[in-house]
């Protein structure tokens, strides 16, 4: 058998792992090797996907018209590949700014941007950001003007969704993948807006 | 608590959100491996439904749910749907916790 | 969508809907807060596997169209302060609205 880390100490919830996925591969349903390569496959993807794409949409109308149109099809023509996903980018605008939520569950596009982070899980976020998302906003350090209309998709079905956000200004000129390093992870889900570093940056593009 | 699921919370008043971040164990990381092979999004062996998942992690005792981390409960509802669709026995999964349990007294690998 | 049968889509984009009030037992996909609400088809999104039967061990076909609806926050939430145009976005099965 192989090693998968030492047995203990194992808790409640860990025993019932160890027991699980043995019994799978005993009965042959799954392999080892399956789960590690599913594990790799998983621990590969993040949110600089969805920069990239960001940053390409910034660059390029015609991918961000592709983008909105069939954000799936769009991870995919920057290689990124998303088995099931059916990924929909919601633009932030002067007028619009958009935040993800899943209320009921933990949905989340994680076949291109990876595991949500655990606060995007939690009660708190999941009850609030749907009833008062300003305030929740502002919790995040993200204070939307009132001139603003925020719209808070709840991803309760079949769908996932991701933000573009809207470049900063003072960008002209730069590369995408300078622009795609002032995409973060909460900026794709909307509770945050890019900034550019307030440290004069050296490198120049 | 019957009309409205313990995990349909969209709407009800919370504590501040904290902003915790979490990096996955190895064995969080198995888990949602296993469950990604099981309802066939990679792997191609299809056992259950995503949706069976989501309704025995609903099914959890409302205490529960809010004391368990995210992956204690999908290793539970994973375990309890496999159950359901007879892929394991209950009986089998009481000899296998046992099993390992009792070899967990002498650990079988000592690293990572 | 990808269904075998082809269903009969209802409603369209711009289509005023209310979202049934209902508290069935089951999987149910329908956020409890939502229902009862008034608001607008965004999208049509396809016709996908029935969850609620799907959480069943059942096929959940015919496939059901799905819809983004855009409610209006002050609508849903009483007291709800921001602006006008704040709104929520959800996905809702056909069965599960009705028209306004």
């Amino acid at each position: 058998m192989k090693d998968l880390g030492t047995y203990r100490p194992l808790d409640y919830f860990q025993l019932m792992e160890v027991s699980l996925r043995e019994l799978l591969v005993e009965k042959g349903v799954v392999t080892e090797d399956a789960i590690a390569a599913a594990m790799a496959a998983m621990r590969a993807r993040g949110p600089e996907r969805g920069a990239a794409m960001a940053a390409r949409a910034w660059l390029d109308p015609a991918y961000k018209a592709r983008m909105l149109a069939d954000g799936s099809q769009a991870a995919e023509e920057l290689g990124f590949e998303v088995p099931g996903l059916r990924l929909i980018v919601m633009e932030n605008t002067p007028r619009t700014h958009n935040v993800i939520v899943c209320t009921l569950c933990s949905c989340y596009p994680r076949m291109l941007l990876g595991l949500p982070p655990e606060w995007y899980k939690s009660k708190p976020y999941r009850s609030r950001v749907v009833r008062e998302p300003r305030k929740v906003l502002a919790e995040f350090g993200l204070k939307v003007s009132p001139k603003v209309a925020i719209r808070v998709h709840d991803s309760n079905a079949d769908m996932r969704y991701m933000v573009l956000p809207m470049r900063p200004a003072g960008t002209g000129g730069w590369s995408e993948e300078r622009l795609a390093g002032l995409v973060t992870r909460d900026c794709l889900i909307g509770v945050a807006v890019p900034k550019i570093p307030k440290t004069p940056q050296t490198r120049k593009s | 608590m019957i009309e409205r699921g313990h995990h349909d919370m969209g709407g009800l008043p919370a504590g501040k959100v904290r902003r915790t971040e979490h990096a996955y164990d190895d064995w969080e990381l198995r888990v949602d491996a296993m469950m990604m092979l099981l309802i066939g999004v990679v792997g191609g062996n299809k056992r259950m439904t995503v949706d069976e998942l989501r309704k025995n992690v609903e099914a959890l005792p409302p205490a529960d749910y809010d004391k368990m981390g995210y992956y204690d409960r999908w290793v539970i509802s994973l375990t309890h749907t496999m159950i359901q669709r007879g892929v394991i026995t209950t009986d089998e999964l009481a000899r296998k916790l046992a099993e390992v349990e009792n070899r967990g007294q002498s650990p079988i690998s000592s690293g990572k | 969508m990808k269904s075998g049968s082809d269903p009969d889509f209802l409603f369209s984009p711009g289509d005023r809907v209310r979202v049934r009030k209902a508290a069935p037992l089951g999987h149910v996909r329908t956020p409890f807060y939502i229902r009862g609400y008034a608001g607008v088809v965004e999208r049509v999104c396809g016709a996908f596997p029935n969850p609620e039967e799907l959480a069943q061990q059942r096929d959940g076909l015919p496939a059901q169209p799905l819809y983004r609806v855009r409610f209006l926050q002050k609508e849903v939430w009483p007291g709800y302060r921001g602006n006008p145009a704040d709104a929520l976005e959800l996905e809702v099965f056909q069965h599960w609205l009705e028209e306004q």
